[in-house]
């Protein structure tokens, strides 16, 4: 503890010096307004962080890490400053140039990691690959048009093909720079490789390079997923405060920043908002999927593990693409980048069209690598109907990951390609119509949600029976709607449409439709309800994050039928009645379990526990806090509050309600920052936990934590039903004895030596 | 049996009470604005229907669920587990059926309303309506006139006939309900009876870009005579006001450019024209113009040609094409404006 308290000590000395250097340097240059606000915010947070760390760990690794996250910052500064100066035409230096702005972020960015890892790390040698990549491309185009005479510079000192060429060459640097792909070079020249190479790494370090271990991926996962949900719920915390009260507080229109003003900033934000959680969900979902599938198999590790390192590490530079995009220009679109408003936006929509577009190749594989692992790698006797339940709702979400996502980014990349090269598929005045991007849109992005959503169902589901020790009411049932959900989700998508001038009679069978989904949800909600009816509950904090899911779902699912029956929808659409609603079904059936699983996991990951009454301070924190927010949203919403503006009118009262709803998400962050202060803290300091911490019958409690690194030593057969709490001498997994098992692995290592 | 009979009480008061709370709030004017039109009581008649359904079914879940917490727990010292049933085939068949069942009610009553809303009175009155970043414009070609406002007779069914000059924009007017996209490269519908008196607001629904917040215009609901009255007075008034002055001021209406230029002095999406003539402007590039005929001609033809510092550049005004006579019939507006 007494380090900790050290390092508060110096953090709140950093930040205070860091607002003092920042109000220095502004005054010094008597930049803008923006930069006023900006410049001290930005430098207390970067040194107030170095200096907590320098205090509670010391001259460690994290504090090396911002050390030269600052040093990076301002090596980025300056060569942005120049950059820009060239292109105004040695004008004068403007401090508040977007691609300084860009430099900061990319330098430090990268930087931080630099001093982390070091320069051998996987992840800087990735990022600093993309920015060379980004600069090779981006170069490469303003050369071309150099020698053609074109225009050579743009409004961010590139042209926007320019971007366009310099970002896509930049992932494949990422991706050929930090050496996840580089073993299929190496079998294409004929080189043999490893089966695991992480051996080469302890501790932490193996978390910054590429391992093929699904423990390791699923935790470098999470950990990028937990980074994104900060980030985007920073942005959140930015637009809400800004709508506390009806005028311009300070979104102002004269403000500047990254090239935008004050309501332009504010559409950027909200638009990244929407996109960095979906990123940030599809990463939770693969984190918790990679940890737990394989375990609860009993396989040794996912069917393809290079192709899995792969999908991970893809996904890095495209949240880096996507975080460029704010800088860039930003974008007015709202995450769901309609056109015609798409194709006239700034250069930063291609920027967050293509980190779509990459995120979309994680998601696609990691995908294929599920439903291939379930098929292939269970355990003896483990029939499909004596799988974990989760792995049902693991493969009901790849079957939709894997066949859906490719219409997103086809979606995207038509604007792109519309912008580039002037293909009007959705210009009207070249024979476009705009209308079929939103089919085309839609196509992945309503299923999406069941992605989001279905590992969460899985989670309380098999996280139900444990904590009620009492079997999973009605197996079969729970298993078939998450499937029949996946199934019914790909046919509802015009239900997004009502009121966009598609044809008007198409728009019945779409509510049929749509309104059929309540039917397995709704078995769902019975069987747990049947669940825990009759048991012995008790509450510990991953339990009660499993029984809020449930309500919180149970509230976003009955507040979806309104929306499917078209003629209340016409008066629902695009208003804060949806927002509420959305937020609804994702906290349920993502946040809440999402929470669960890694307070449930985290033993079998760390071998510790986390902190009980800091994880249940977290629940009763955000719980309430969180149906004030969805409420409120919904009641407003009814009464006439679009969805998206950053500004409403006085006239309708919403001001009140509007600052509970900012206070409401304020509260929400301080308990999602309890949860960081506890999720880190607990690695380290938390209480041991090696055994059958929750009393589980799955078989990943049935052996020591933290897992073992090829995971079950003897391989285990499956004898019974998994959840057959209650019932005396029964056992759901046994494990093979010594000499059973030499036959078994001489059969494995045949296998494994067939699969890439 | 005990269990049941209790929690199926519980059910029932408190589905009773949610409910009863919800219609308080909704007689209360908290959950709905006013009904001001015909398409609005069905609609609100639908919603009844759901928020009986959702407090019903809310009801069902949480109710023996927060039971279960309470009496299911598990005592002190208890160290056994939960009784052993995995499951009752009858009882998923009917929570599948009856969901089946209800879910078809609702889907039939939902189109039921949907026809409502649609029913088509050969008579309305036809309105043209033009969207564009950030503005409304109002057209009545049966009389020629040009407006802002949105002027509707009372319990006269009316057809917008709605197009849009850029982006996708959505003509909502809360207390109406209903709400419907304009989608650029086609003419959409919009069919409304009001039938309450009254002064309401259209709102663009669909984010069309950095002052989507503010594109509103008024709307007003007059009785039939008054309503006439509007029409006499607008044609009167396009009638006698032939100067160049009035004619630019039609102009400006026509072509939406007061949805960001203020003639009051507020500041919207572009540099308000209140007593802009013959003053001296700064530039985004640090140079000082003088606004007079020429500068105001080159940033109605070429909106990027000289940006005011402060505003967006590229700017999100387009291009227009005017004749000399239209540009200077608008100057001439603008020099009044003082």
């Amino acid at each position: 503890m007494k380090p900790t308290l050290r390092g508060f000590l110096f953090l709140v000395v950093g930040a205070l010096l860091g607002y003092a250097l920042g109000v220095g340097i502004v005054s010094l240059i008597a930049g803008s307004l923006t930069l006023v606000a900006l410049v001290p915010i930005l430098l207390a947070t970067s040194i107030g962080l170095m200096a907590f760390f320098w205090g509670a760990t010391g001259n460690s690794a994290i504090t090396k890490g911002f050390i030269w996250l600052n040093l990076g910052g301002v090596i980025g500064f300056v060569v942005g400053l120049l950059l820009d100066f060239i292109i105004t035409g040695f004008r004068g230096l403007n401090w508040n140039a977007p691609v300084a702005s860009l430099f900061v972020l990319l330098f430090g960015f990268t930087a931080f990691f630099w001093g982390l890892a070091g320069y051998r790390a996987a992840i800087t040698r990735g990022l600093v690959s993309q920015i060379l990549g980004t600069l090779i491309g981006a170069i490469f185009v303003t050369l071309i048009r150099v020698l053609m005479g074109l225009e050579w510079k743009g409004a961010f000192f590139f042209t926007e093909p320019a971007w366009v060429l310099g970002a896509f060459v930049g992932v494949l640097f990422f991706i050929a720079g930090n050496g996840s792909a580089s073993d299929w070079f190496k079998w294409a020249r004929g080189i043999d490789t490893p089966e695991h190479h992480e051996e080469h790494y302890s501790g932490w370090e193996k978390y910054f390079n590429v391992s093929l271990d699904h423990k390791v991926i699923g935790i470098q996962y999470t950990i990028t997923a937990l980074l994104l949900i900060s980030i985007g719920g920073l942005f959140a915390l930015i637009f809400r405060t800004e709508l506390a009260a009806s005028q311009l507080q300070f979104l102002t229109v004269d403000m500047k920043l990254f090239g935008q003003n004050g309501p332009q900033l504010y559409n950027t934000f909200m638009s990244l908002h929407g996109m960095i959680m979906i990123v940030s969900i599809l990463l939770g979902v693969a984190g918790i999927i990679n940890y737990a599938v394989p375990l609860l198999l009993g396989a040794q590790d996912m069917a393809f593990p290079r192709l899995n390192a792969f999908s991970f590490w893809i996904a890095v530079p495209a949240a880096v693409l996507l975080l460029m995009s704010l800088i860039l220009g930003g974008f007015d679109t709202g995450w769901t980048g309609y056109p015609p408003l798409s194709a006239k936006a700034p250069v930063g929509i291609q920027m967050f069209f293509l980190g779509v577009f990459t995120a979309g190749w994680s998601s696609i594989l990691g995908a294929l690598n599920v439903v291939a692992t379930v098929i292939r790698m269970r355990a003896k006797g483990m029939t499909a109907m004596r799988m974990p339940i989760f792995v049902w709702a693991a493969v009901a979400t790849s079957i939709i990951a894997m066949t859906a996502t490719q219409l997103i980014g086809l979606s995207f990349q038509l604007v792109m390609f519309q912008r580039l090269f002037g293909m009007g598929f959705f210009d009207p005045a070249k024979g476009g119509n705009p209308v079929l991007f939103q089919h085309l849109f839609w196509f992945y992005s309503h299923p999406a949600v069941y992605v989001f959503v279905l590992p969460g169902l899985g989670v309380i589901s098999e996280l139900l029976p444990v904590f009620a020790r009492k079997p999973l009411f009605g197996y079969r049932w729970i298993a078939m709607s998450s499937m029949g959900i996946a199934l019914v989700g790909f046919v509802v998508w015009a239900h997004h449409m009502f009121t966009s001038g598609m044809n008007e009679y198409l728009r019945v069978p779409f509510m049929y439709s749509t309104l059929l989904v309540a039917i397995p949800t709704g078995v769902k909600f019975f069987s747990w309800v049947a669940t825990i009816w009759k048991g012995k509950l008790t509450y510990p904090t991953p339990m009660l994050f499993v029984l809020g899911a449930i309500v919180v779902f149970l509230l976003g699912g009955l507040t979806g039928p309104p929306n499917a029956a078209i003629s209340v929808d016409l008066h629902l659409h695009d208003t804060y009645f949806i927002v509420g609603h959305f937020h609804d079904t994702i906290f349920g059936g993502f946040v809440f379990p999402f929470f669960a699983a890694l307070y449930y996991w985290f033993p079998k990951a760390t071998g510790r526990r986390m902190n009980e009454t800091l994880g249940k301070i977290h629940f009763w924190l955000m719980t309430p806090s969180f149906f004030v927010l969805t409420l409120g949203m919904m009641q407003i919403g009814l009464l006439g509050m679009r969805r998206r503006i950053v500004d409403y009118d006085v006239e309708l009262g919403f001001d009140s309600t509007h600052l509970v709803l900012t206070i409401a998400g304020y509260l929400i962050g301080l308990s999602v920052l309890i949860f960081f202060y506890n999720f880190f803290n607990s690695i380290k300091n938390g209480e041991k936990a090696e055994g059958n911490l929750w009393n589980s019958r799955s078989p990943e409690w049935q052996v020591p934590s933290p897992m073992p690194t090829h995971n079950y030593e003897q391989p285990f057969e499956v004898v019974g039903e998994p959840y057959d709490y209650g019932l005396a001498g029964s056992k759901y997994v046994e494990f093979i004895a010594p000499q059973q098992k030499a036959n078994i692995n001489k059969g494995e290592e045949s296998y494994v030596t067939h699969t890439g | 049996m005990g269990h049941f009979v209790i929690v199926g009480i519980l059910v029932i008061v408190f589905a009773v009470l949610t409910y009863f709370g919800l219609d308080v709030a909704g007689v209360a004017r908290q959950m709905h604005p006013v009904e001001a039109s015909l398409q609005s009581v069905s609609i609100d008649w639908m919603w009844n229907w759901e928020i009986i359904a959702i407090s019903f079914l809310f009801a069902l879940i949480v109710v023996p669920m927060a039971y279960s917490m309470i009496v299911f727990r598990r005592k002190k010292g208890d160290t056994g587990e939960g009784e052993h049933f995995e499951g009752n085939t009858t009882l998923e068949i009917v929570w599948t059926v009856v969901p089946l069942f209800i879910v078809l009610v609702f889907a039939y009553m939902g189109s039921y309303s949907l026809s409502e809303i649609r029913r088509v009175d050969p008579n309305a009155v036809v309105i043209k309506v033009k969207a564009q970043q950030f503005a409304w414009t109002f057209e009545y070609p049966e009389y020629g006139i040009f407006s802002n406002e949105l002027h509707l007779p009372v319990d006269q069914q009316v057809v917008l006939k709605m197009e849009s000059a850029d982006v996708i924009h959505s003509f909502w007017v809360p207390e109406f309900r209903v709400k419907q996209d304009v989608v650029p490269g086609r003419v959409t519908e919009y069919r409304i009876t009001p039938i309450l008196v009254g002064d309401y607001k259209v709102r663009c629904a669909e984010l069309c870009g950095t002052s989507h917040a503010y594109m509103q215009n008024a709307v007003i609901v007059d009785e039939q005579n008054v309503y006439d009255a509007w029409i006499a007075e607008q044609q009167a008034i396009a009638l006698a006001n032939q100067t160049p002055a009035g004619i630019g001021q039609r102009l400006t209406v026509k072509n939406g450019c007061t949805g960001c230029h203020s003639i009051d002095g507020s500041p919207l999406t572009g540099p308000t024209w209140f007593g802009i003539f013959g003053e001296e402007v700064k530039l985004a590039d640090g140079t000082v113009v003088e606004v007079d005929d020429a500068y105001v001609a080159e940033s109605i033809l070429d909106p990027n040609a000289k940006i005011v510092e402060g505003y967006p550049a590229p700017s999100l005004m387009p291009a227009y094409t005017f004749t000399e006579t239209e540009i200077a019939n608008i100057i001439a507006y603008i020099k009044t404006l003082k």
